[in-house]
């Protein structure tokens, strides 16, 4: 559509300059993602399936990819609820410190994620930790463990659903919420029947934004993990692990599984989307 | 299902919406919310709905305090201006929401919804998305959906607003015809006095926040309660301090007495032409004629003429307030 726009706004005469344009953005995207992209899958195929087939049979990498899924999806769901729960407080109500809020919740994207892992360490550590060793006495362990993995995880991609749901709840507006409210609605009804039916390609697109971003974490996990084989070892912290081990090929395969399911999310979506009239 | 409102007051931030309000809404009747926009109408209505919370005051729906009920209790119907269909939800959907929250049987749901349909004229419609629809289409089964929980009021604010002037006035024909249907206490919002006069038992005139009249629609045109109704109303102008309708005015050209002038200006819209006539004092004055008057009288531009009020026409004299001080 905005290809068509800008089409038809163009006159005759420029046609030269828009080639030109097209040209230099093809070219910028395949030096950049297409080819670096194509090499990671060819050099996992180098041996043809022979990588694969020793990462498949390494239970300590099968480990790692189910750690990386689970993570990936407890981490997607808590940042879904999250997310669409504060995307109706910032659209829907007003509040003291509500523009406060809206630039802590981009923070988690300008941080780099390694300090990220460095703060909940200072945080949840167990030794010397502000809060951890309160909570290892009591039996849970944050750090070098899953649920510090799901924390870290949840905070690299916790604004992705809210930025995709925000705008939508905005353009739809409250009118039909009132509407049903006038018609016998509750809260939860008004939720449920109309407001999520509204914003449900925001929510599919904030979903599969943040579990490509999940299944890829790599610093935050890292530095809360531990790093430990078998255990707390992730399919990111694998594809590092090898490659400085000199198995490129056991790297190349793992990270093309992980590029695999990223690239399969979005196709998935940009096929069914076409489909509804927004 | 009458409602009665006492002393209700809103204000947003600095903004005094309504001021101090009291006013009593006849059951089972058509009542129109006329003023200029930004006056309080809309603010009113959602007050009534239980969209807005009122600072002060006490709202009453059919004998229950309902001031502090939240709107799904209120048993209102509420038409927005801009419709606010539920755009993922089919026509029928849309129209059986309502009575789908209340858990009524599919059987009874079909049964009704097929009713309103085939009383709003969108029997065909039923199974298309509302976005499939057009303006008036939309904005009728917004009403069915409203009408669908048996509200013992029914809101509408700036109903016909969205929609170009050909479907506006279908509509308020149909609005009308309607009503006279179905009987159920109906109040709606409108700056459009056309419309007010037009559709209404009852005209409820709000300007800044206050209630300036109440009264039929003949009441409230033939004796406004102040300048400002009379303005609002209809077209009004100026002959020496009265304030008076164009078409109450009468033109001689064979002298007797009345206030002497010449024409200055004749323009014709449609059937109706405008006269502007002015006075040996130098005021400007509006008279509006048919095309015959004009023809039989044989008058244009420069023609001397007398103006005098109609006789026996229920026309207004306003007293005097310091508005209305002489314009020379």
């Amino acid at each position: 559509m905005a290809d068509s726009s800008i089409a038809a706004r163009t006159p005759v005469g420029r046609r030269p300059a828009r080639h030109v344009l097209r040209a230099v953005v093809v070219a910028y995207l395949f030096f950049l993602v297409a080819w670096p992209l194509y090499l990671v899958g060819r050099n996992a195929f180098a041996d043809g399936l022979a990588s694969f087939r020793a990462i498949l049979t390494d239970p300590d990498v099968t480990h790692a990819l189910q750690l990386t899924v689970v993570i990936a999806v407890v981490a997607v769901v808590i940042n879904t609820v999250f997310g669409v729960g504060i995307s109706m407080l910032l659209v829907r109500y007003d509040f003291p410190g509500k523009r406060a809020l809206n630039a802590l919740l981009d923070m988690p994207l300008s941080v780099s994620p390694i300090v990220v892992g460095l703060a909940l360490i200072l945080v949840y550590g167990g030794r010397d930790g502000w809060f951890g060793p309160t909570l290892e006495a009591a039996g849970f362990q944050i750090i070098f463990a899953v649920p510090g993995m799901v924390m870290a995880t949840v905070f690299v991609a916790l604004p992705l659903v809210i930025r995709e749901v925000v705008p939508v709840l905005q353009e739809v507006g409250d009118e039909q919420e009132q509407a049903a409210r006038s018609l016998g609605a509750n809260a939860w009804q008004t939720f449920r029947r109309i407001t999520l039916p509204s914003i449900k390609w925001g929510v599919i697109y904030g979903v599969v934004l943040s579990l490509a971003r999940s299944l890829g974490e790599f610093g935050a996990v890292k530095v809360v993990s531990g790093n430990v084989l078998g255990d707390t070892r992730t399919a990111t912290l694998v594809v590092e692990e090898k490659y400085l081990n000199f198995d490129k090929g056991g790297a190349y395969a793992t990270a093309f599984l992980l590029a695999l399911v990223a690239v399969a999310c979005i196709i998935v979506v940009s096929v069914l989307r076409p489909k509804e009239e927004r | 299902m009458s409602i009665e409102i006492s002393h209700v007051g809103k204000r947003f931030a600095d903004f005094v919406a309504l001021d101090d309000v009291s006013l009593s809404i006849k059951a089972g009747r058509l009542t129109a919310l006329l003023g200029p926009s930004g006056g309080g109408k809309s603010t009113l209505l959602r007050i009534i709905a239980g969209l807005e919370r009122a600072d002060t005051g006490r709202v009453e729906i059919d004998g229950v305090d309902a001031t502090r009920l939240p709107p799904q209790q209120r048993n209102v119907g509420f038409v927005f201006q801009h419709y606010a269909a539920f755009k993922h939800l089919s026509v029928r959907r849309n129209v059986a929401f309502g009575l789908e929250i209340r858990k009524r049987s599919k059987e009874e749901i079909r049964r009704r919804v097929d009713e309103l349909l085939a009383l709003v004229h969108l029997g065909q419609f039923g199974d298309r998305l509302p976005t499939q629809l057009s303006g008036g289409q939309r904005q009728r089964m917004a009403l069915a959906r409203a009408l669908a929980v048996e509200p013992t009021v029914l809101l509408l604010d700036e109903p016909f607003g969205a929609l170009d002037a050909k479907v506006r006035k279908e509509l308020r024909d149909w609005l009308r015809r309607l009503h006279d249907e179905v009987h159920v206490t109906t109040v709606f919002v409108t700056h459009d006095q056309e419309e007010a006069l037009e559709v209404a038992d009852e005209i409820v005139v709000i300007n800044d926040g206050r209630v300036e009249q109440v009264g039929a629609p003949d009441d409230l045109y033939d004796r406004p309660a102040n300048e400002f109704v009379m303005r609002f109303l209809g077209p009004v102008t100026q002959l020496g301090d009265q304030l008076v309708r164009p078409h109450d005015l009468q033109l001689t050209t064979d002298g007797g007495d009345g206030v002497p002038g010449r024409i200055t200006r004749v323009t014709r819209i449609g059937f109706e032409i405008r006269v502007e006539v002015t006075t040996a004092d130098g005021q400007p004055v509006t008279v509006t004629l048919t095309r015959n008057e004009l023809l039989a009288l044989g008058i244009g531009i420069g023609t001397d003429v007398r103006l005098r009020i109609a006789p026996n026409t229920p026309t207004p004299t306003l007293p005097p307030t310091p508005t209305l001080a002489p314009a020379h």
